[in-house]
Parts: structure tokens; sequence; C-alpha cells
């Protein structure tokens, strides 16, 4: 499974099942995240792709939609 | 060393529920239960953040059986005090009948007591009986315009107070840490004058990690599992927050002492409001251990474990 398709399973596990936003679609505005779903897309992305996400990296924009997520993978896998 | 006497607590009696609330800043009662787990607040009208520390320190106190002119310090946490300068430790003590007794102010929202107790456990060896008390006047922010409705609905009014001594009480402070970090401060500030400005997702971010890390750290420092412990008392921002950091530690929510369902986020009092009545209802049993913990706007957080002693 390549990163985009495993962030996307995430996002459904820690949202809606069926959820397919578009990869630049806002995860917050459109409804899949709330404040409280979003620790759990970090901490499912930290054991998905073994890393560690430190607290100063712990913004939420760097996480607000797949080509976000996917950017910041790309630079701290 | 340092001991845990007595938690005293003062509300006032002005009752603000979801429905009062909704029609002020335009949402639905459920809306705000679904988002926060509170039904209602208690607001002050006239009473000061001076006025509401003094009763619940006067509360404290009396439950202790302690004279206020045995005091050796006072330290006093409230983000929304009515003014700059003196803060209102002072203005307590002078209350209390006290006018050579040592007051600090600590004006740090939310996580203020749990700074002020640690302060306190570790400067009681040298100045006795140590009052801290946190006191928030929330409605006089939360009011101001524009309104923010996911900021207006979460916050509410009171005081709590704890006495800390240096040789007795019912439990005994094992351990604490607290820790800040600035990174983050214009995701929660209250400008001077203007309203509260909070970027929630950024605050339960942080919160849900950092919270359950501290416990954690004074946890595994002093050979302790979240399982073995009595109960968390919690600063009460968020019962979904609550659930997370219960979830985190793997223990059950129960175990998380919450009255946010009836007082709303009082900020740095909210923890000391748990306190009190949670010590009212079950109190310290002889070897358990009881953890506190907060987190604030700064950040500032942290986490104090505390035992109970025969």
């Amino acid at each position: 499974m390549d990163r985009r398709a495993r962030i996307l399973e995430i996002i459904r596990q820690v949202s809606k099942p069926g959820a397919n936003p578009e990869a630049d679609e806002s995860l917050f505005e459109s409804g899949l995240l709330d404040s409280f779903a979003l620790p759990d897309l970090v901490t499912a992305l930290e054991a998905s792709f073994g890393i560690k996400i430190p607290d100063s990296d712990l913004n939420p924009r760097k996480f607000d939609s797949i080509e976000r997520i996917e950017g910041y993978l790309e630079n701290h896998t | 060393m340092a001991f845990i006497k007595q938690f005293g607590a003062y509300l006032p009696s002005r009752i603000v529920s979801n429905y009062e609330m909704g029609a002020k800043v335009g949402c639905d009662a459920d809306w705000i239960v679904n988002v926060s787990g509170i039904e209602q607040r208690r607001f002050a009208d006239k009473e000061t953040v001076v006025d509401l520390a003094t009763r619940a320190a006067q509360d404290c106190l009396a439950r202790a059986n302690v004279e206020a002119t045995e005091l050796g310090m006072i330290l006093l946490a409230s983000s929304s005090s009515e003014r700059r300068f003196p803060g209102p430790a002072v203005m307590v003590a002078n209350k209390l009948g006290l006018h050579s007794v040592p007051c600090l102010d600590i004006p740090m929202a939310s996580a203020g007591s749990l700074f002020g107790m640690v302060l306190a456990s570790k400067l009681a060896s040298v100045y006795g009986k140590i009052l801290v008390i946190g006191a928030e006047k929330m409605s006089s922010v939360i009011l101001r315009e524009p309104m923010e409705r996911g900021v207006a609905i979460l916050f509410g009014d009171g005081a709590g107070a704890c006495l800390i001594t240096p040789d007795d009480g019912p439990a005994r402070i094992v351990d604490s840490v607290i820790e800040s970090d600035g990174a983050f401060s214009e995701d929660l500030r209250l400008p001077f004058e203007l309203p509260l400005e909070m970027n929630g997702r950024t605050v339960i971010l942080q919160a849900s990690r950092k919270i359950p890390r501290a416990i954690e750290s004074i946890l595994t420092k002093n050979g302790r599992k979240a399982k073995e412990i009595e109960v968390f008392l919690m600063h009460q921002a968020n019962q979904n927050l609550i659930l997370r950091v219960a979830q985190a530690l793997g223990v059950a929510e129960e175990k998380f002492y919450s009255n946010i369902r009836r007082y709303g986020n009082t900020s740095s009092a909210s923890m000391l409001i748990a306190a009190a009545e949670w010590w009212q209802s079950v109190g310290f049993k002889p070897g358990l251990p009881v953890c506190f913990a907060t987190f604030g706007a700064g950040f500032n957080w942290g986490a104090l474990l505390a035992e109970g002693v025969a």
C-alpha cells in the first residue's frame, strides 16, 4: 500500500469509514476531523509510519489535508 | 516533605443553564453538551475574584480547623483578576485579617493552582502553612464582545483552595512535575480588554499529549502504575479531553473525578474545586495514591502525586 493510501486508511479509521476526501481538501473544514479526532490521527500516523512526531510539530495545519500529511511524512520518514 | 491538610471551595449561586448560554451566544443547548460535556455553569454577578477567593479560603481554613493567623504564605492563581496590580492575593490576605504574611499572585490560566501546590510543597518547610487558592471570574472575560461561541460556552466562575503544611495532613505530597513551553503562546491568550482567543485544535492536540505524558513520567519515577491510582483530579477543561487522557493512560474514565457538567471550565479554580468535592465525598485513604494534573495557556502543565497517610 502506498503512502497516500495508508494516510487515507488512517483518516477513515479516525473519522468516517467511507470518507474519501480530495488530496487538497481541508479535513477540518469538511467536517471529517474535529479537535478530538486530531490527536487520534497523529497517534495513528506515528504507529503506522514508525515515527515520533515531536510536540513542536503538533500544529493542526500540518495535518489539515492528505497532501499536507504526505508532505510532513516525506520530510520525516 | 509537605502534606495536604485540606481543600475548600466556593461557587457563586447563580446557575447559568445551556439554554440561557445558548440564547446568549446563538447556539443549541444540546450542542454545548455534545462538544464539552457541560450542562450548566455558575456566574458571579457582583462578586469579584477576591470575593470568590476569600470565600474558598475561609471554607478551606474552617474545614481544616486552622486560623488564618497560622498561615505563613498565600499563593493565589487567577487569570481573570480585575486589575494589573496589586493582584488578588494580598487583597484576600487583607480580608482574612493578615497584614504581614507574604502573598504571591500566579497569573496563570488553568494550570495555576497546580503550580501553586507544587511551589507550596517546596516552600512549606520555610514558610509553614501555605494556602493555595485558585479563583476565576471567567464570565467577565468570555462575555466581552465580540463573543466567540465556541469559547463562551466553556467557562464558569468559582474558587478552590488547598492548605499545604510542612508537618501534618491526611496526604503526603510524594512528587511533582511542572513544565512550560511558550512555542504555542498565541494559541490560547487573553489580551488586555479583549476577548479570550483560543485555537481549540492546537490546545486539544497539545493537551492530549502533554497531560498523559506528565502523569506517566511522575508515576514511572515513583514506581506507580496508572491503574493503581485511586482517583485523578484533573483540570476540568472539557469532558472529552478528560476521556482522552483516561484512554491514553489505559484507565477507566470513572477514575477521573468530574464536575464539569455542573460548573464548566473554571480555569485555575477547577482542579481545586474538584478536589474539594472529592475530599468531602471520598477523601484520602492510607496508602492510596491520588494524582493531580493540569494544562493551560502558556502552555503550562504538570502533575502532582500524593498519597494518603495513616
